[in-house]
């Protein structure tokens, strides 16, 4: 019994630590707290919103977000616009939608349904126009580095001048957080670049953190389901564990007093 | 099998026993005599049982709404993710799922080493447990590749790439097994079919190895034959089922923490990116549990020889009924025996760390004499130890054991060090 524990404990740190230190990259990452973290861990619904600002005003010229619809901006555990704020949204974008009864294409606004509008018809076109690099889908970018929300939220703050003896070619930006400190992508955040409805003030340091909050939810829209439905069945499990314990000990002590 | 004759009482059940005896199979899985000092490490059969059934379920259920096409196999993952009802959960379930079906195996793997439990009468249950491993190990890789994420084409790309070190007809092998000249749609499509398939295998397998197991009887921590039934056994129902149930439940608290708090610590975050046979990743690493194998491959130059050293390092496992020549099946009346066994571990341990690491450096010398050790430990420790060893006095009976009333004191107390 007492070694089952320990067992048990031993190999869960274990999977910690090493994934951990799996994931220690070359700089410290910056810290900040994020509300999502934790058993109860849920998103700052006003640092969503506000994320999907930075995201259409800022990302979304180069990054495409190819796996979410406009309606999941009105969806639970999201940014919860209202519906007649995501329909708003919606109809902002034009697609192109077709072939009509005439077998013509036709460009409308984006319904509900439809998936974000991407910047470029494909990867060559978006490569074509970022000086030969991708600029990664963004639905599920947090989860697809080591680091995860950390490492975005460094990034996006870690641009320096090159230390001497590093050089740079043309387009190329020094990162400290970069995998190899070099990045295409120039700094895409600047002091009060989008202006906030809410009257939060648009640091390059709150604008990292709604955004990458932003995309933490588009990576895992269902995380605050995850985590409710976590802690009921974990409690629901420990009382079980013990009123099985307790009918083991009765059964048992029918055989000899322990087990 | 259990001695007497078992008839069912009602006139029904008496007719339809005597043309299928579903009944008396039922009565026999209800009545087998089980060791009464079989500790939490024996817990771990009805654990993987578990396992075997919750990754079918799961797997079911992904499988319709999974699309097995390179175009679109990412794409419905995150479908599935996104937009089908607890899609999440049933995939998180299924891939961490993988990783505690195959600590479960480990911990049953290495208790049976602990315990002697491959020797003699139980080589049949042993021999078809390492074929089961060895699917596990197929149908986990194969499952892996699915998503279609960048671990999961260059994992792909490796693993299959091994079998071009066959001299001649490696190469051919490779093209036929990804169905051209790359990983593509193909392989893709192949290794679907098969991860379909190989879990009913393994549970056609499983049926086979508890078949054989129930024919001697389990073997105990103190690795003697036991009479059954008589005072050293319990019925296998109430006994064994509610302990091996709260053993069960224990592991379903530190399973839902994974599935719930850090469904993605056990993968690779570049997985996450949609395969691209244009880029490759900067270290390819298998998922955990094939770590300590991937390091014997990479700690020997040769090619050819680097894929039978890992091959040989599972299929030595077959042979050890007969590697290990000791007539004591329990560590614990082994002291020597006990020392190396922790050698051992220690030694898995270290191959599967450095399995993670690159290969260079102190980590590959570190891997060349952890794999020097490994076949050492099989080859030449345990067939010389089973003559040169001075074993501590047996217990003729569990209750004897127990109750440390006998000749053997020292012994059981022995035991009970373990155990605490």
């Amino acid at each position: 019994m007492k070694n089952l524990i320990k067992l048990l404990s031993i190999i869960t740190l274990i999977c910690f630590t090493t994934a951990q230190s799996n994931s220690a990259e070359i700089a410290k990452f910056l810290k900040t707290d994020w509300s999502f973290k934790g058993v109860f861990g849920k998103f700052d619904r006003g640092s969503l919103q506000r994320g999907y600002q930075v995201y259409t005003e800022v990302c979304s010229s180069c990054h495409s977000m190819k796996y979410l619809s406009y309606r999941n901006l009105g969806e639970k555990g999201g940014p919860e616009f209202s519906e007649a704020e995501v329909k708003a949204i919606a109809a902002s974008f034009e697609v192109t939608d077709g072939p009509n009864a005439d077998g013509e294409m036709f460009t409308r606004p984006a319904k509900l349904s439809d998936k974000f509008v991407k910047p470029y018809e494909n990867i060559k076109a978006a490569e074509a126009a970022n000086g030969g690099a991708y600029p990664p889908d963004m639905s599920v970018l947090v989860k697809a580095r080591g680091g995860g929300v950390d490492y975005v939220y460094s990034l996006l703050q870690g641009y320096e001048d090159a230390p001497s003896g590093v050089n740079l070619d043309e387009g190329v930006h020094y990162n400290k957080y970069m995998y190899g400190n070099k990045i295409k992508m120039a700094s895409p955040l600047s002091e009060g670049i989008v202006e906030y409805g809410d009257g939060t003030e648009a640091t390059v340091e709150q604008m990292s953190k709604d955004v990458t909050t932003f995309l933490m939810w588009a990576a895992e829209p269902h995380l605050e389901a995850r985590h409710q439905m976590g802690f009921k069945a974990i409690v629901y499990l420990i009382i079980l564990t013990i009123l099985v314990y307790l009918s083991m000990k009765k059964i048992w002590s029918r055989i000899e007093p322990e087990v | 099998m259990s001695d007497h004759e078992y008839t069912p009482t009602s006139k029904f059940g008496k007719w339809f026993n005597d043309r299928l005896p579903l009944l008396t199979l039922a009565n026999h899985l209800t009545d087998y005599p089980t060791p009464k000092n079989l500790n939490y490490w024996w817990t771990f059969g009805g654990i993987l049982t578990f396992c075997l059934i919750t990754q079918i379920v799961t797997g079911l259920t992904l499988a319709m709404h999974y699309i097995a096409h390179a175009d679109m196999a990412f794409e419905s993952v995150e479908h599935i993710m996104r937009d089908v009802n607890y899609g999440w959960l049933i995939r998180y379930i299924h891939s961490n799922g993988a990783s505690m079906f195959f600590l479960a195996v480990y911990i049953h793997i290495f208790r049976s080493l602990f315990y002697g439990s491959y020797k003699s009468p139980r080589e049949i249950i042993w021999i078809i447990g390492i074929i089961i491993y060895l699917l596990m190990m197929a149908s986990a890789f194969m499952g892996y590749v699915l998503p279609w994420g960048q671990m999961s084409f260059w994992g792909a790309t490796v693993i299959t790439n091994l079998f071009s070190a066959i001299p001649f007809v490696g190469e051919g092998i490779v093209n036929w097994l990804w169905g051209g000249y790359s990983v593509d749609n193909p392989t893709l499509t192949r290794f679907f079919t098969l991860h379909y398939l190989l879990p009913f295998l393994i549970l056609g397998l499983v049926v086979l190895h508890i078949w054989a197991l129930h024919v001697p009887g389990n073997n105990n921590p103190i690795g003697i034959d036991i009479k059954k039934p008589s005072k050293d056994t319990v019925p296998f129902h109430p006994y064994i089922v509610i302990k091996d149930g709260f053993a069960l439940l224990m592991f379903m608290i530190i399973f839902a923490f994974f599935i719930f708090y850090s469904p993605n610590i056990l993968g690779h975050a570049d997985n996450y990116i949609e395969a691209n046979p244009m880029v490759t990743p900067a270290h390819i690493v298998p998922e955990w549990y094939l770590l300590p194998f991937y390091a014997i491959l990479r700690s020997i130059p040769d090619k050819l020889l680097g894929v039978v050293a890992m091959l040989s390092a599972i299929l030595i496992l077959a042979a050890l009924p007969w590697l290990d020549t000791s007539k004591i099946r329990s560590a614990v009346f082994r002291p020597l025996y006990k020392q190396f066994y922790w050698i051992l571990v220690a030694d898995v341990l270290i191959l599967g760390y450095v399995g993670a690491m690159p290969a260079e450096g102190l980590y590959l010398l570190v891997a060349r004499v952890a794999t020097a050790y490994y076949f050492l430990h099989f080859l030449l420790i345990l067939p010389v130890l089973g003559f040169k060893e001075k074993t501590l006095p047996v217990p003729l009976s569990i209750t004897e054991s127990v109750l440390g009333g006998s000749p053997n004191l020292a012994t059981a107390k022995n035991k009970e060090s373990f155990d605490k």
